[in-house]
Order: C-alpha cells, then sequence, then structure tokens
C-alpha cells in the first residue's frame, strides 16, 4: 500500500476526502486513478490533457491523444523525489501531491 | 421585504452584498472556497447562485448554491474537450443561465451547457467554421486575460439564438444552437490591421443591451463606445464627448433606451480611471451628449479600474446602479448615478458584479 498525501485545497470539492489514506498502485498514474475511482472528477484536479501531445490547433502533429499530465502547478514526490504521472511507487512508498505555491 | 443581492466575484473568493432597502448593506465572504470567480450569476428560475472559477491549483468549474451561499458545490464533470482537439479548459469565464439551461463560456474558446442545474456538462460548440476560429483558438495566441468566450447573451424567446463575444476578437451571432456563427461586427473600428477576413478582429469588452427596447443595444469596446439600433447588426459610434475610448465596464437603463452608463479608462498599462478621479459617465439621449458623474465617488489620488463584468443595474422602478473595482471597492446609485456610496471597500480584486432581487 502506498501511503498519500493530499492537499488540503482539494478536501472542499470532495465529499469524505481525507488529508491522508492509503492506495494500491505500481505508479503514480495508478494510484490518482484509484482515487478518481473512489472521488470521481478527483484526478481532474490533478491532471488535465497534454495539448502540446495532442496537437494545438495551429500545430497539428501525430501526439498521444488523451494522455494526460499533471496540472502546472501540481507537484508529486515519491519518498522525497520529485515525479511525474510515470513514477512508480514501492509497495510502502510515501506519496505527496502539492498544490504548489504560486501566484498571491 | 424584498431583498437586494449583490454578487461580487473577486480574486479570492465570491462575496454576497444583502441589503433590504439599499442603504444597509451586509457583506458574506469569501466563498467558493476563496477560488478565482470569473463570473457568478443568480438563476431566478431555480433560486441557484453559480460562480465561474478557475483554480491555478485546480482548473476550471462551476460552484452553484441553491441556498443563497450557506452551503456550495462545486462540478466540472464534463467540462472538458475532445482529448484529441488540441483545446483544454484553462478557464471558465462567462455564464449565463434561460429556463432549465445554464450556459458557460470557455477560454480555449467553447460554450458548454448543463441542463441538470450545473451538476454535469456539455459541449455545445467550439465554433468550429466561424470566421478565423483556427487563428483565435490557438491556445498559444490568446489574449491577456484569457478570458475565451468572454460573454454570452441567449435570446429570451429562442433556446437556439444566442450572442457571445470572443475576447479580442469579434461578436458572433448563432441562430442554430451553435452549429453556425455568424459576425456582428459592422461599423466597428479598430486600431490595429486586420485579419485575413475583416469582418473580425475586432475588441469588445462588453455588450448591453436595452431592456426597453430589444433593437437598442450598447458596447463599450478597446476601441470605442458603440450604439446600435438593429438589435446588433450595425454599430454606430458614440465616442464623442467622453474622456477615453477606451474602457470595460458598461450599463443600460432598465426602462429608458437612450439612457447608458460607461467607466472610461486610461487606454494605456494604468487602465484606471482619469486624472485619478472615479467617474462614470451618462448619456441620456444615445450618445449623442455625455455627463460626468462623480458625486460620493472618490475625487483625487483614485486609481480605480473597472473589469467588463464590473458594472450592473438592477431592475427596479427606481433602479440601483453599481459597480466594482480592481482594487475592491464597491459603489452604489440609486438615484441614476446622480450621487454614489460605498458599499465595501477592502475586498479582493473584483472581477464582475450581478444583482438581483429576491422576494
Amino acid at each position: 500500500m502506498c501511503d498519500v498525501h493530499l492537499p488540503s485545497t482539494l478536501r472542499p470539492l470532495f465529499r469524505d476526502l481525507p488529508r491522508r489514506l492509503d492506495v494500491e498502485a505500481a505508479t503514480v498514474a495508478d494510484a490518482l486513478s484509484e482515487l478518481d475511482r473512489r472521488w470521481p472528477g478527483l484526478r481532474d484536479r490533478l491532471c488535465e490533457p497534454d495539448v502540446a501531445a495532442a496537437g494545438a490547433v495551429s500545430r497539428p502533429g501525430p501526439g498521444a491523444p488523451g494522455r494526460l499530465v499533471l496540472r502546472r502547478h501540481i507537484h508529486v514526490y515519491v519518498d522525497g523525489e520529485r515525479g511525474d504521472l510515470a513514477t512508480e511507487v514501492a509497495e510502502r512508498s510515501r506519496l505527496d501531491v502539492i498544490a504548489a505555491i504560486s501566484g498571491g | 421585504m424584498p431583498q437586494t443581492v449583490l454578487l461580487v466575484g473577486t480574486r479570492k473568493g465570491l462575496f454576497l452584498l444583502e441589503s433590504d432597502d439599499r442603504r444597509d448593506w451586509r457583506l458574506r465572504g469569501p466563498l467558493c472556497d476563496g477560488w478565482p470567480i470569473y463570473h457568478a450569476i443568480y438563476d431566478d428560475e431555480s433560486g441557484t447562485i453559480f460562480a465561474a472559477a478557475a483554480s491555478e491549483w485546480h482548473g476550471a468549474g462551476v460552484w452553484r448554491s441553491g441556498d443563497l451561499g450557506e452551503t456550495w458545490e462545486f462540478s466540472s464533470e464534463g467540462l472538458t474537450y475532445d482529448a484529441d482537439s488540441g483545446l483544454k479548459v484553462n478557464k471558465v469565464s462567462s455564464l449565463a443561465s434561460t429556463p432549465g439551461r445554464l450556459l458557460v463560456g470557455a477560454e480555449s474558446i467553447g460554450l458548454f451547457e448543463s441542463r441538470d442545474g450545473g451538476r454535469t456538462f456539455s459541449v455545445v460548440s467550439t465554433l468550429d467554421g466561424a470566421s478565423g476560429r483556427d487563428a483565435w483558438n490557438d491556445p498559444a495566441n490568446q489574449a491577456p486575460g484569457h478570458l475565451g468566450l468572454s460573454a454570452i447573451i441567449p435570446d429570451p424567446g429562442d433556446e437556439q439564438k444566442l450572442r457571445v463575444i470572443v475576447q479580442g476578437n469579434s461578436i458572433f451571432d448563432t441562430d442554430d444552437g451553435g452549429k453556425t456563427w455568424v459576425p456582428r461586427n459592422k461599423g466597428l473600428r479598430r486600431d490595429w490591421p486586420p485579419p485575413p477576413d475583416p469582418e473580425v478582429g475586432f475588441c469588445v469588452h462588453k455588450l448591453a443591451p436595452s431592456p426597453a427596447d430589444p433593437q437598442r443595444w450598447y458596447q463599450q469596446g478597446h476601441v470605442g463606445t458603440w450604439r446600435s439600433d438593429d438589435g446588433g447588426r450595425s454599430w454606430n459610434e458614440i465616442t464623442e464627448g467622453l474622456p477615453s475610448e477606451f474602457g470595460f465596464a458598461c450599463a443600460a437603463h432598465p426602462h429608458d433606451r437612450d439612457t447608458f452608463y460607461t467607466i472610461p479608462l486610461d487606454p494605456l498599462h494604468t487602465r484606471t480611471m482619469q486624472d485619478g478621479r472615479a467617474s462614470v459617465w451618462r448619456t441620456r439621449d444615445a450618445g449623442s451628449s455625455w455627463q460626468r458623474l462623480g458625486n460620493g465617488l472618490p475625487d483625487h489620488d483614485a486609481h480605480l479600474g473597472v473589469l467588463r463584468e464590473g458594472m450592473v443595474a438592477d431592475a427596479e422602478d427606481e433602479f440601483g446602479l453599481y459597480f466594482g473595482t480592481s482594487t475592491g471597492q464597491v459603489f452604489a446609485s440609486t438615484d441614476e448615478g446622480d450621487s454614489w456610496s460605498a458599499l465595501a471597500g477592502y475586498l479582493p480584486a473584483i472581477s464582475s458584479v450581478r444583482v438581483t432581487t429576491i422576494g
């Protein structure tokens, strides 16, 4: 079980969402998928479509339709190291999801 | 006793100003968990407040409250584009409601609807085929402010008819529910080179249809103040007599088609009222002449800006006129602008002011 820590800013959006919970996952993406299954819409608050990969209107390209990336100001750390959606998590990993300080 | 409620959207949440007599006001907020609110409306039919929000952290969505702000729920379900469209929803910036329907404007530019009271949404149109669309819907080429579809004005009698503003580009009309779009900028001018289709490429900030006459519309733009006598199909400039051709907010008199208010701003970087004097300007003859209104407003050292959704009139016989500034003040007049009073002085930066009368 991966030990997931979530930002306080998510809690008002999802009923009974805890700050900390255990999730069965092999990657960060897996962990967020499991959270999204339990609290529908949660992943969208942390991730967004990878428009650059899909090809912007004026820059069509083959891309990777449907690919998600973390939102710009959402950071994840696995056992203290900055990660992304593909980062692997181990049985006893700690996964911190951070709403990064930005703006004022 | 009827209650007047101002919905004040700010960079740090929604605030409500409530009054039984439009003299003494109570302030509630910040609501919506302090999310930046770009536009908030009250839907008379359902008694619901809707607030368009976009968080730097968690993206865009719509907050809703069916009990005048006591409790709130948030949803963005369906507020997204096809994964292979190259578009993503960065912000929801405009709202409008008609019976049974909530309309939402977004950037990247698109129009969404909800038919279940703001719980789920679906795409109505991404304005495919509208003139210049590929250029102005390029995510890398959005106007500052990133409002996208910055206004939605439904036709009260026909659900298929809508007028919208694409920020920095055009007014568009649809009469087939969003399948096709026609630019409505005839007569407008610009002070930059035209795009390949000269019928678009205008920076329209705010449209104000007259509640007294469906053919009479007013407009405050980046370049000029405008009047239409044919329902917005063409525009006549009425800037002469104003201290600046630039402004964002404006409002039409609720009962007199010839009376209109605008707030001219310095067009350069400041975008504040000129000479540090807070001023609203009024015409009573459809733009032939203008009067400066400042009684009760700060007269010096007041460098105030008002954004495009920052001014509104209620519909009372002795109507109230309200505006909120980008430095957090709210001012009101109940004598058609002849005198003003401050309702709030220390709110976060205000992006929208809407008013409703309940009871």
